[in-house]
């Protein structure tokens, strides 16, 4: 990919140098129109962290013309890492969330986001058992649904003790983990 | 690396409400390969939005696309002695990483900052939900223990078929009745306050056991039993006992 003149990442786009609408539209990715800066450096160190789980399965990508192809594909907290089953970078990572995880045909399950219902990842397992266990795992992968469980068991500890457990961690006034004041 | 921007620019915009959200300097990276030229820090106003482990940046705070994002996992966050008040340093474990630096308008926004941004990630949210799972756990056994004789009553016909409530549909919202009393299943709950003792789900002598971490089974519990025995117990706290 050739660096366009005048347009170095100033530091922020990790040691590409290269992020955003170019690179988008180099790799005809994603309408291009986007030219969101990220810190890809962390994004991949990330991606070599322990995972919550990890295999070697068929995945295809929203794009046209595009087939099954194996993948080593790996979740660590809201991330879906993907990577060529012999190479240690990864091709692409996925953010889990405002996601919807559907099982499709036998085996297969995809992964859509709610702004674009129709484009969708596909992942083809070597068997329903192992379907249903990534399934189940990238259901509880997102932020969103670990906050929804915290306000849950928060809520239930109070009515049960009339004690907020996380007064002792001094986070109880805190907007994130508020009953009732989110919409999802 | 690719990376699901569209979608990642939908979160940051849509209308889930944010963790926090204002207005921050943030300082401007220069590459150093012009050793001869003199650098002058710069700093950028910009609108962030903290997301979950998320940090959003815009260029407005109307803006619709955000201009960057910080993934916050394996930082961590401290006041730094830059020549600027109140600013604070986004750093991470990678010995090369920069860190990014941000300054606040004042003491107490710097403040509000700093310690949402340490608590972001994700691994302390998930510790922080595993700890109250152990509570809730506890919670069930000490109310278990208050009872004063084990109950036999016919199985539940109120089984959730969900390990966990918040395994929802993004969508749905648990029902809130009018007593306060808030219920997670499609079907609704029964209104508090009725004792109808067909309903009770079944209650063997030790129903949380260190085994039982699968929350199936713990919302068998919830139905009128729970309630009932709540008020018990809490009506013996009042009374003084220990």
């Amino acid at each position: 990919m050739l660096p366009v003149p005048g347009r170095r990442a100033a530091g922020w786009g990790g040691r590409r140098g290269l992020r955003g609408r170019a690179a988008a539209a180099a790799a005809g990715w994603g309408g291009g129109r986007l030219a969101m800066r990220y810190n890809e450096r962390e994004l991949l160190s990330l991606a070599r962290q322990p995972a919550e789980k990890a295999a070697e399965i068929l995945m295809r990508v929203p794009k046209k013309g595009s087939v099954l192809k194996k993948r080593l594909v790996k979740l660590v907290v809201n991330f879906l890492f993907y990577f060529r089953t012999d190479e240690a970078e990864p091709i692409g990572a996925l953010l889990l969330e405002h996601c919807r995880i559907t099982k499709e045909e036998e085996n297969v399950f995809s992964i859509s986001f709610i702004e674009e219902p129709e484009r969708k990842y596909c992942f083809e397992c070597d068997s329903e058992e192992q379907c249903q266990e990534w399934i189940e795992a990238l259901k509880r992968a997102s932020y969103e649904f670990m906050r929804r469980s915290l306000i849950f068991y928060r809520n239930e500890i109070q009515k049960m003790t009339g004690k907020d457990p996380l007064e002792q961690y001094g986070i109880s006034e805190e907007a994130r983990f508020q009953l009732g004041t989110r919409k999802q | 690396m690719k990376l699901n921007e569209r979608s990642v620019a939908h979160y940051a915009t849509c209308d889930s409400p944010a963790d926090h959200a204002g207005f921050l300097r943030k300082r401007v990276e220069r590459h150093h390969h012009h050793a001869h030229h003199h650098h002058a820090t710069s700093y950028q106003r910009r609108w962030f939005v903290l997301k979950g482990n998320l940090l959003f940046y815009f260029e407005e705070r109307e803006s619709r696309e955000p201009v960057g994002l910080v993934v916050l996992e394996g930082c961590t966050v401290e006041l730094c002695e830059a020549a600027e008040e109140f600013a604070f340093a986004i750093r991470f474990d990678d010995a090369g990483a920069r860190a990014y630096v941000l300054v606040a308008d004042g003491q107490a926004a710097m403040e509000a900052w700093v310690k949402a941004l340490s608590r972001a990630s994700f691994d302390y949210m998930r510790l922080v939900v595993r700890e109250l799972e152990k509570q809730l756990e506890e919670a069930c056994k000490s109310l278990a223990a208050c009872r004063k004789s084990p109950r036999r009553s016919s199985s539940s016909g109120r089984k959730r078929h969900l390990s966990n409530p918040a395994l929802l549909p993004l969508q749905e919202k648990p029902a809130v009745l009018e007593n306060g009393y808030s219920t997670w299943g499609s079907g609704g709950g029964v209104p508090a306050g009725s004792a109808s003792p067909g309903v009770s789900p079944a209650l063997p002598e030790s129903p949380v056991s260190p085994e039982t971490a699968c929350f199936s089974k713990l919302h068998s519990w919830y139905g009128q039993e729970i309630m009932a025995l709540r008020r018990e117990w809490q009506e013996r706290q009042k009374r003084g006992h220990p």
